[in-house]
């Protein structure tokens, strides 16, 4: 034991001679952190920009003088696929020498890993996925994440159309976990806002026909209509509300945001309102700091949506490491206490489930056939206003 | 409820119910002939509704302006397309397989459902998308509060009961009808009093297939919103409407068609989620067909015993 503090105490003090000297630091002790994502298969693009940006968080630290350790990132490929993603997670888990992980763009991997990070008692922070449960299912210490959920969707959904004096909703949602989701944690912020939720209706996610429902929605004459499902379907609503002769806001959620929603529906588009998890790059925080640092590495992929997540996912980390040390209990510990932290991605707070409560939603609403962030639109301003706005 | 809300909910349910019978005046037909169930007529109403959208989009192009001259070119191209498209379906799958058994018709004409569906949404540019159907018929709209009465929606149901009219006057009053109903009562005896049957097949062919067509552009003019997989629930929808019809019986097909659109509504206005409505619309079809295996209106001569 003696042994090793003196040669940890020896190392620290060749490491700042060599500092001093300006050499590398080849003394630093190493540190192993890790990374999973989709590497391969359909949803790769953003596996890699989630990869190429956790590398950079790690690069940018090891080129940092003040550093205590050096750091070496561990990468593993889920293919987004449950099943693989449980054995690469048990492979870094079971690998003591890792000390934490940034993991998973897909909800259905991070969902199924969770249980081994918590046998290992592996910190991880998710940096991609989006399903409620991931955190909140179980109380895990181990289990964070730093981008939002459908939850904070629904919550600024909620906001925003309270903020704009609308006090009554109808909802119509898909009956996937998907859409019921939605409905369940928008109907929950709504009414939590004093507004008031008239009728609620389950439809198929391929479902043609919805004059009927639309019908008792109008009867029920809601100033908001809310939709909780994908683009589709929504385009159906829409042109059928319309042929209805229902004026109420077109509600929507992150399922419509898609060009394939304005193409299908034409002028009929515009006013509908929409909400995704994260934000265009360029308009977080430090995103023109991050895209500055992430062209300079001249990776062969772009960050992708969630690139800077992952970015700020693995900072936190290792800025933990740096302050406690390459411990995983201390890690869990420390991160349990993550308050205002500043990052790239705005402030980062984790509740008592290791989620993040400060997750940036961006907002928009259909202008002249583009999705417009609500606060650059018109509507915004008020020189458009939305049907019954106040 | 208040009778102009239930106003709307009937007209809601004549709308989608015009639709159903035309497709399911098909599936009769193409029983009633052949004794054949033809699953891609589902598929053949998507590929009218794409044919009379690729027809607009080109009109658009060539600076026509009317569209009362454009809905008219669109339904007149489209039917004739599809017309053909049954009879080459009938002459090349359907005929072939005559003497062979009736579940490989059923299988063949399953997978060119699959073929006709996927071909629109490869090969129509964006064809996966769900694309907007141009509103041609008059806008005007009566407002009665719960009930809005539109202009557009009296014109197809009026055009679809003339279609529907017109088929029967077709089939009770001309030779050709006569030809077609002796056809499905009996083949042999038809063939020996100098019926061509296997013209008369194709020509019944393009007749049902036709009036897929007319569904087809009905559904983009009502929805004002087409895509590649509407064909495959019309055409389940169809199918339960012919069967508790009665295969092989045209009223019991419209019968079918505006039954089946009736449960619809009603399973949405029921108490329970309207999740459940088509699971209430289809459960009924299945008590019905226990009820009466043969539908509601047999055909009038059963070669079963």
């Amino acid at each position: 034991m003696k042994k090793v503090s003196l040669f940890a105490a020896l190392s620290l003090g060749v490491g700042l001679v060599a500092l001093a000297g300006g050499a590398p630091a080849v003394a630093k002790d190493k540190v192993k952190v890790g990374f999973i994502g989709p590497l391969t298969g359909g949803v790769s693009a953003n596996g890699l920009g989630g990869r190429n940006s956790t590398d950079l968080a790690v690069r940018l630290r090891n080129a940092d003088p003040k550093a205590k350790y050096e750091y070496e990132l561990v990468v593993l490929d889920d293919e987004c696929k449950p099943n693989v993603a449980v054995q690469v997670a048990t492979k870094m888990a079971a690998d003591r020498s890792i000390i934490a992980a940034a993991t998973h763009y897909c909800s259905a991997t991070a969902i199924a890993t969770v249980d081994v990070y918590h046998r290992f008692n592996f910190p991880v922070i998710v940096w991609g996925a989006v399903l409620p449960d991931i955190t909140y299912r179980n109380k895990y210490a181990e289990i964070h994440r730093v981008n939002g959920t459908m939850i904070n969707q629904n919550d600024a959904n909620a906001e925003l159309i309270t903020k704009l004096g609308y006090k009554t909703a109808a909802v119509i949602h898909d009956t996937t976990d998907y859409g019921k989701g939605h409905n369940e944690y928008f109907s929950k912020a709504f009414t939590k806002l004093g507004g008031k939720i008239l009728g609620t209706f389950g439809v198929t996610a391929d479902q043609q026909d919805f004059t009927a429902e639309l019908t008792q929605i109008k009867s029920l004459n809601p100033e908001v209509v809310y939709f909780g499902g994908l683009t589709p379907i929504g385009v159906r609503i829409r042109s059928q509300m319309d042929k209805l002769g229902i004026k109420a806001v077109f509600d929507g959620t992150s399922g419509i945001v898609s060009d394939a929603f304005i193409q299908g529906l034409g002028p009929l588009a515009e006013g509908a309102l929409a909400f995704r998890e994260g934000a265009s790059t360029e308009k977080l925080p430090g995103g023109k700091f991050f895209m500055e640092k992430y062209n300079a590495q001249k990776y062969d992929n772009p960050p992708e949506a969630y690139g800077a997540f992952a970015f700020a996912a693995m900072n936190l980390i290792l800025d933990t490491i740096e302050k406690v040390g390459p411990d995983r209990k201390k890690v869990i510990d420390d991160l349990s206490k993550v308050k205002d932290v500043d990052s790239i991605v705005g402030k980062i707070t984790f509740d008592d489930h290791g989620q993040n409560t400060v997750a940036v939603i961006t907002k928009y609403v259909v202008q002249d056939g583009k999705f417009v962030e609500w606060e650059d639109s018109e509507y915004a301003t008020g020189k458009r206003k939305l049907p019954g706005q106040k | 409820m208040d009778g102009w809300l239930l106003a709307q909910y009937v007209m809601n349910g004549l709308m989608l119910g015009m639709v159903y019978a035309l497709v399911a005046v098909g599936f009769t037909l193409f029983f009633g002939v052949l004794d054949i169930i033809k699953f891609s007529h589902g598929d053949v109403v998507t590929v009218g509704a794409f044919t009379a959208l690729a027809c607009y989009v080109g009109m658009q192009a060539a600076g026509v302006a009317s569209p009362t001259f454009e809905l008219i070119v669109m339904v007149v191209v489209s039917t004739l397309a599809m017309a053909f498209l049954g009879i080459l379906i009938a002459r090349y799958l359907v005929m072939p397989l005559r003497s062979a058994p009736a579940l490989n018709t059923l299988l063949i004409t399953l997978m060119l459902g699959t073929v006709l569906r996927e071909a629109v949404r490869l090969f129509y540019p964006q064809g996966a998308n769900p694309k907007p159907f141009p509103a041609l018929l008059p806008k005007g709209a009566i407002d009665f509060g719960g009930f809005l009465l539109r202009l557009d929606n009296v014109i197809m149901l009026a055009a679809g009961v003339l279609v529907i009219v017109g088929l029967q006057l077709l089939l009770n009053r001309t030779k050709l009808g006569l030809a077609i109903r002796a056809v499905a009562q009996d083949e042999e005896t038809a063939r020996t009093m100098g019926v061509n049957f296997t013209a008369i097949v194709l020509i019944t062919f393009a007749i049902g297939s036709g009036l897929a067509a007319v569904a087809g552009v009905m559904n983009g003019l009502y929805y004002n919103e087409i895509n590649f997989s509407i064909g495959l629930y019309l055409g389940v929808i169809g199918f339960s409407a012919a069967i508790i019809g009665g295969l092989g019986s045209i009223y019991g097909a419209i019968l079918g068609g505006f039954m089946f659109a009736a449960l619809q509504t009603i399973g949405t206005v029921m108490p329970f989620a309207s999740a459940y409505k088509d699971v209430f619309a289809f459960a009924v079809v299945i008590a019905i067909m226990a009820w009466r295996p043969t539908g509601l209106i047999q055909e009038k001569i059963s070669e079963r015993v």
